[in-house]
């Protein structure tokens, strides 16, 4: 484990001007090998600074766990290490030449489903880490169902501790077969596998000399280049206003811009709008930056609209194309996981975000919960922590919704408890009434 | 799929950085910019200046003066804020320390960087701000890895890191609960490199203390500090002339420079992307008291 047999060192710095950014959600059980994994990602990529590696030897010294044990790199609080888990999401940065890596890490156990489900929600790619000696297990299928519901687009699952099995190919093509299964059922579109050992790093960084019978790339190459472009929506225009902006300066008297992130499709000045949920019409008079007019704004850039015509456009209302419209409803079909220990019933009453527009929520009926273990639909009265299942829900403003699987900004929202503020629920939604 | 409609991770980061901003104006009453000098908040006054253009941003920005900060730094910053037109205020622990609300340390390790929580929460209260932006990385320091970009204080100012609110795609919830505020972290998932590049892409000024200069210095458990009035020296530390640099802008007393040669924003790139110790583990002698020196302090309301 010399640090001088790693390969992938800083990029060089023109390269990183144009990378690209990839958010990476990682879960597996407590030992599957996570904490390890990450810990071998980023030292054999050379992000582990050497004071931080010093600590590493330190602490592997002190615990008397006489190898340096990379999970250590992970911890982040104080309760995390004395309990020696990790409780929380933690995010980690690391880059190459082409990408700069964003990793949410959470802990696998059922009980951190909320975790997970945060972590998830913001993916690009999931990581998922199978244990090889203890094959697909309860939690496997789990984690992979929440890439699932979340849509996380790229799927990579690491057959860890291959070391242990002697880096027999018998074992991962047996994980392989049931998991494929599994993934079928789920919808899950780019799965991969990889077998790799992270404590040794076999086929994390570098390519394994114990496993010639694998012939495909180590997991940094396929996180380096798995292809995410095509990921984001940019068929249909959805921009929901934040903030208007009017300077009301001597320089700027009548400028009135709506400032927001694109959140699908692409704008273009010139083009018919519709501002929801009024109905107004009007036309793309220009797109501001900072830097000046811009002729495009895509999915994820921060940019301020101005429109030909003088109209009545607050926070919360979303300008969309004419011929192509989310719908505009009070009454969803949503997938909800829920995040607080005091249940969700039937009648339960919410505060609402959805996109930049807030309002009240009710719930209806709960449809059924979805077992994540196995995914049967099981009736249910209410939907404790952790859990997740389908809900009926109205809202007391008309809400601008596509589908949660064509649209991840404009198909979610969170239920928030008015009487604590706490945000309590996670909704896809995946139809309107 | 014209590859055109791609964008950066500088400007993907860029770009979420500049909705928190605007969904925290949205949704707060009173919210402020902490803004040392430093290079990080550097960063977010752009940003601010990006997210409400044409128009001025919308807060005031606030430095919490220690005192015994860098006279460069309080040179940039207060030719920055008169650039912008921003009304600026200073909260002085040297105030703090006169109307008797903390005690000076003392001794050849005194340092007023605890004590700027207490003219911190002090100055949020009287201002009654209810959100304050700040520059902190999560890349920085392993209790910050797991803070939440909008990152809720109790009325005592302390951060219940157990208690964090989920964060979900990028729906933020900015609802306080009675005499809470919010610190806000919109650069969260920026790394030092990042900061670094982004500064030299906005081609943004920076206090000349970032670039290597001759200084007076003296050698503490291994770090470089500037020998000036704030410090006593221990018997045995010998001040000597150094070409140095800092990577973080902090108080005198315990920010660290480092032996370097960098004299322009390049060659500090460079050397940033090709060190090998982190930015707080070779510069601030706050944290090297315990492995959970950040967490303490802020569980008690620091920045
Ligand atoms: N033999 C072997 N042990 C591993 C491997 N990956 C992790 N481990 C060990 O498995 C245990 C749990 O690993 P850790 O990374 O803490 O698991 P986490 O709970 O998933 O974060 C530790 O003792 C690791 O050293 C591997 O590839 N091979």
């Amino acid at each position: 484990m010399s640090p001088g047999a790693a390969t992938n060192g800083h990029a060089p710095i023109e390269e990183t001007h144009t990378s690209e950014l990839l958010r990476i959600a990682t879960a597996g059980s407590v030992d599957d090998g996570k904490s390890t994994l990450i810990g071998r990602l980023l030292y054999d990529s050379k992000q582990i600074l050497s004071d931080q590696l010093e600590h590493v030897m330190e602490t592997s010294e002190r615990r008397g766990d006489g190898y340096l044990n990379l999970a250590l790199l992970t911890d982040g609080l104080r309760a995390e290490r004395e309990q020696g888990i990790t409780i929380d999401v933690a995010y980690r940065y690391f880059q190459t030449a082409r990408r700069k890596f964003i990793i949410a890490d959470t802990p696998g156990h059922e009980q951190y489903t909320r975790n997970m489900v945060t972590g998830a929600s913001t993916a690009d790619l999931s990581v998922v880490l199978v244990d090889a000696r203890k094959g697909v297990s309860v939690q496997t299928r789990r984690h992979s169902f929440i890439a699932s519901l979340l849509r996380i687009p790229h799927v990579v699952v690491c057959v860890n501790k291959m070391d242990l099995v002697g880096y027999d190919q018998a074992v991962f093509d047996k994980i392989v077969e049931e998991l494929t299964d599994w993934a079928a059922r789920l919808d899950l579109t780019d799965v991969s596998f990889i077998p790799i050992s992270a404590l040794h790093g076999d086929n994390v960084v570098e390519r394994s000399n114990e496993m010639p019978w694998y012939d495909d790339a180590p997991l940094l190459y396929h996180l380096e280049h798995v292809v995410i472009a095509p990921d984001r929506n940019l068929a249909d225009v959805r921009f929901p206003v934040q903030w208007v902006t009017r300077p009301m300066s001597q320089e700027h008297h009548d400028y009135r811009g709506y400032a927001g992130q694109v959140a699908g499709g692409v704008l273009r000045p010139g083009s018919e709008v519709v501002v929801l949920p009024s109905a107004q019409r009007s036309r793309i008079e220009a797109i501001d930056t900072y830097e000046g007019e811009v002729d495009a704004a895509f999915p994820n850039m921060s940019v301020t609209l101005r429109l030909a015509d003088q109209l009545d456009i607050s926070r919360g209302d979303m300008i969309v194309e004419a011929d192509d419209q989310p719908t505009t409803a009070r009454e969803l079909d949503a997938i909800v996981c829920w995040m607080d220990d005091k249940p969700m019933q039937p009648g339960g009453r919410y505060s609402i975000k959805h996109t930049t527009r807030s309002g009240r929520a009710i719930i209806g009926e709960i449809e059924h919960r979805v077992d994540v273990n196995t995914l049967e639909h099981v009736p249910a009265e209410q939907l404790g922590l952790n859990e997740i299942g389908r809900v009926v829900l109205r809202s007391s403003t008309p809400l601008m919704v596509d589908r949660y699987r064509r649209n991840r900004t404009t198909g979610s929202f969170i239920l928030i408890d008015e009487s604590t503020n706490d945000t309590v629920g996670a909704g896809m939604i995946q139809g309107a009434r | 799929m014209p590859t055109s409609y791609h964008l950066t991770h500088l400007r993907t980061l860029e770009s979420e950085a500049i909705h928190v901003m605007r969904e925290v104006v949205a949704e707060f009453e009173r919210p402020v910019l902490l803004f040392s000098g430093g290079k990080d908040s550097i960063v977010l006054l752009r940003l601010a200046e990006k997210a409400f253009r044409p128009a001025p941003f919308p807060f005031p920005v606030m430095h919490v003066d220690t005192g015994h900060n860098f006279p460069e730094a309080i040179e940039y910053r207060d030719r920055r804020v008169d650039e912008l037109g921003v009304r600026l205020i200073v909260a002085s622990v040297e105030d703090s320390i006169r109307a008797g609300r903390v005690v000076e340390e003392t001794g050849p390790r005194a340092s007023r960087n605890g004590l700027q929580t207490v003219t911190l929460l002090d100055a949020i209260n009287e201002h009654r701000f209810d959100a304050a932006f700040g520059g902190a990385r999560r890349d920085e320091e392993r209790a910050r890895a797991k803070e939440r970009i909008l990152s809720f204080r109790n009325e005592f100012g302390q951060w219940e890191p157990q208690n964090q609110r989920p964060e979900l795609w990028n729906l933020y919830n900015g609802r306080l609960r009675r005499d809470e505020h919010a610190r806000v972290f919109p650069i969260s998932n920026w790394t030092e490199l990042d900061v670094w590049q982004y500064i030299s892409e906005e081609k943004l000024a920076v206090p000349s203390i970032y670039f290597s200069h001759p200084r007076q210095v003296f050698r503490r458990d291994g770090m470089l500090y500037a020998h000036s009035e704030f410090v006593q020296l221990i018997e045995g530390e010998q001040p000597f002339q150094e070409s140095v640099r800092y990577r973080t802008v902090g108080d005198m007393t315990c920010t660290g420079a480092v032996a370097s040669e960098a004299t322009t924003l390049d060659a500090v790139v460079a050397e940033i992307a090709a060190t090998r110790i982190t930015e707080r583990g070779e510069t601030r002698a706050d944290d090297r008291v315990t492995e959970a020196a950040m967490e303490d302090r802020k569980r008690e309301g620091y920045f």
